[in-house]
């Protein structure tokens, strides 16, 4: 019988946008886009943005899509490149503190015991402080700067992750089929190469991608309130602030394209994130 | 001499109620023992112990007088009542059986593994035929006791037939004790040599309020 309707289904080949890969275009076409943009900022020539005293506090044009401010720099290139500097400030400290989340998730899981409670302690210690002022906290005592604003979300952001990672890699050591491995023989080596990581790591890959629109925001908050990156940097959260005082001076556009710019590009890794989650997950992988 | 001794054997999880209280029996190399007893007596909890999944509060299992091995092929195998839990899912079904080596022709033939599977994962597979492979995986001349716990609950009836004449079949021909772990009397007359009953095996003491 499903012999029968296998053959029929292979006969058919069913149509080329099947599920799986519409979800695969979908993770491909976020990523090209988010490099795209990452890069675009990165090799960007400053002299774009430069200020241009003959176009100053212009609206939205054809040739200045987004407007200009009042230094006359045009806010289409600011915005790019402050994206740019965003991605590349939430690729870094996702990273850092994912690998964090790894390395206490998996102590934490593996020893137990004594060990356990601290890495639990710290994580609801990490959870109970409002992210927000421990970030400025941090990047203040590190001496602020970019380098405040890396340290400051990279330490901030594995509390989560921690917890998810404990709990994957307990699951996966008492599941029975790796208690049977170990009773077939199988070393300690052979059971966390094929058994726990290949069961881990896809969790920590949806993870770390669900930390940047995070680290992004939290970036581009603490810059808001002027605890973040320099001033001269093109950075979504000064252009924000700078904006704020011109608001009310009728010019809608200084914060409106930069505001919507970000929401986009967090939604973006949002997107890519939870669309990984459904390729890698097993009851949802072969749909 | 009794190559699998149980002495004075009792288990609880953590600090919770006592599961099993002083348990103690023998079994000879090459016997057929069924451990026959209705559900919530520990039957389950018994066979983790003496596979040594799970470690007794108390007593000693021993394994032709001296302790299992911590490491290694272990010479006591325990299959298990849920063959998808007993699969990694991540994995092919040529890879899990696979695992500690190419089981034996003879094997794969008699228990019906049928070589289009072997590139499927375990959720493509019926119960029945993810059982056949988990029975396949441990049938070597290095198990030396084989403890069914439960093995062919889930199955048809022609299943179950199909699958208990074969594990007994190879256990006579390769000399591999049984230790069958059943709530139904019929099956345990049928494939065992000697029925020990568990309520008279565990001398817990049973909570009267719960009742």
């Amino acid at each position: 019988m499903a012999d029968m309707r296998l053959r029929t289904m292979e006969k058919a080949g069913g149509p080329f946008l099947n599920h799986r890969r519409k979800v695969l275009l979908i993770i491909i076409g976020g990523i090209v886009i988010l490099a795209g943009l990452c890069l675009w900022g990165l090799l960007m020539d400053p002299s774009r943005y430069a200020p241009n005293y003959g176009a100053r506090l212009l609206a939205p044009s054809f040739a200045h899509p987004f407007g200009t401010d009042n230094l006359g720099r045009d806010m289409f290139y600011r915005t790019i490149c402050g994206l740019s500097t965003s991605i590349q400030i939430g690729l870094l400290s996702a990273l850092v503190s994912s690998i964090i989340a790894l390395i206490l998730g998996s102590l934490s899981a593996v020893f137990g015991g004594k060990l356990d409670t601290v890495i639990g302690f710290l994580v609801d210690l990490c959870m109970g402080v409002p992210h927000l002022i421990l970030l400025i906290l941090i990047s203040i005592a590190v001496g602020g700067g970019a380098a405040g604003v890396i340290i400051g979300v990279a330490v901030t952001h594995w509390p989560s992750l921690t917890r998810v990672i404990r709990a994957e890699v307990m699951q996966v050591r008492s599941a029975q089929y790796v208690q049977v491995a170990r009773k077939l023989g199988m070393s300690n080596w052979h059971i966390a190469a094929k058994h726990i990581v290949p069961h881990v790591f896809p969790q920590y890959l949806v993870g770390l991608i669900l930390l940047f629109p995070h680290a992004i925001l939290h970036e581009a908050a603490i810059t808001f309130l002027g605890y973040g990156l320099p001033l001269d940097t093109p950075a979504v959260g000064i252009i924000l602030a700078e904006a704020m005082r011109h608001l009310a001076g009728g010019m809608w556009w200084l914060a409106f394209f930069p505001g919507i710019a970000l929401l986009c590009m967090t939604q973006l890794f949002d997107v890519v994130g939870d669309y990984l989650k459904i390729l890698i997950d097993p009851h949802s992988a072969r749909q | 001499m009794a190559i699998l001794e149980v002495k004075h054997v009792d288990f609880r999880y953590g600090s919770g109620p006592w599961i099993l209280k002083d348990i103690s029996f023998s079994v000879e190399e090459g016997e057929r023992v069924a451990i026959l007893g209705p559900s919530g007596y520990g039957k389950s909890t018994l066979a983790k112990v003496i596979a040594g999944y799970l470690k007794p509060a108390g007593g000693e299992i021993l394994w032709e007088g001296k302790p299992l091995p911590a490491t290694g092929f272990c010479p006591i195998q325990l299959i298990y009542q849920h063959p998808e839990k007993a699969l990694n899912p991540r994995w092919k079904m040529k890879d899990s059986l696979e695992e500690a080596g190419v089981p034996s022709e003879e094997v794969l033939t008699e228990m019906g593994i049928q070589e289009k599977w072997y590139q499927r994962w375990p959720n493509e597979l019926s119960g029945g035929e993810l059982q056949r492979f988990c029975v396949a995986r441990v049938l070597k001349p290095e198990t030396r006791l084989l403890i069914c716990d439960e093995m062919t609950t889930m199955l048809d009836a022609i299943n179950q037939a199909h699958i208990w004449n074969f594990v007994l079949a190879y256990a006579k021909k390769h000399n591999m004790t049984l230790l069958a772990i059943t709530h139904n009397r019929y099956l345990a007359n049928q494939v065992a040599t000697r029925i020990l009953r568990i309520p008279e095996l565990n001398h817990v003491e049973v909570d009267q309020s719960s009742l």
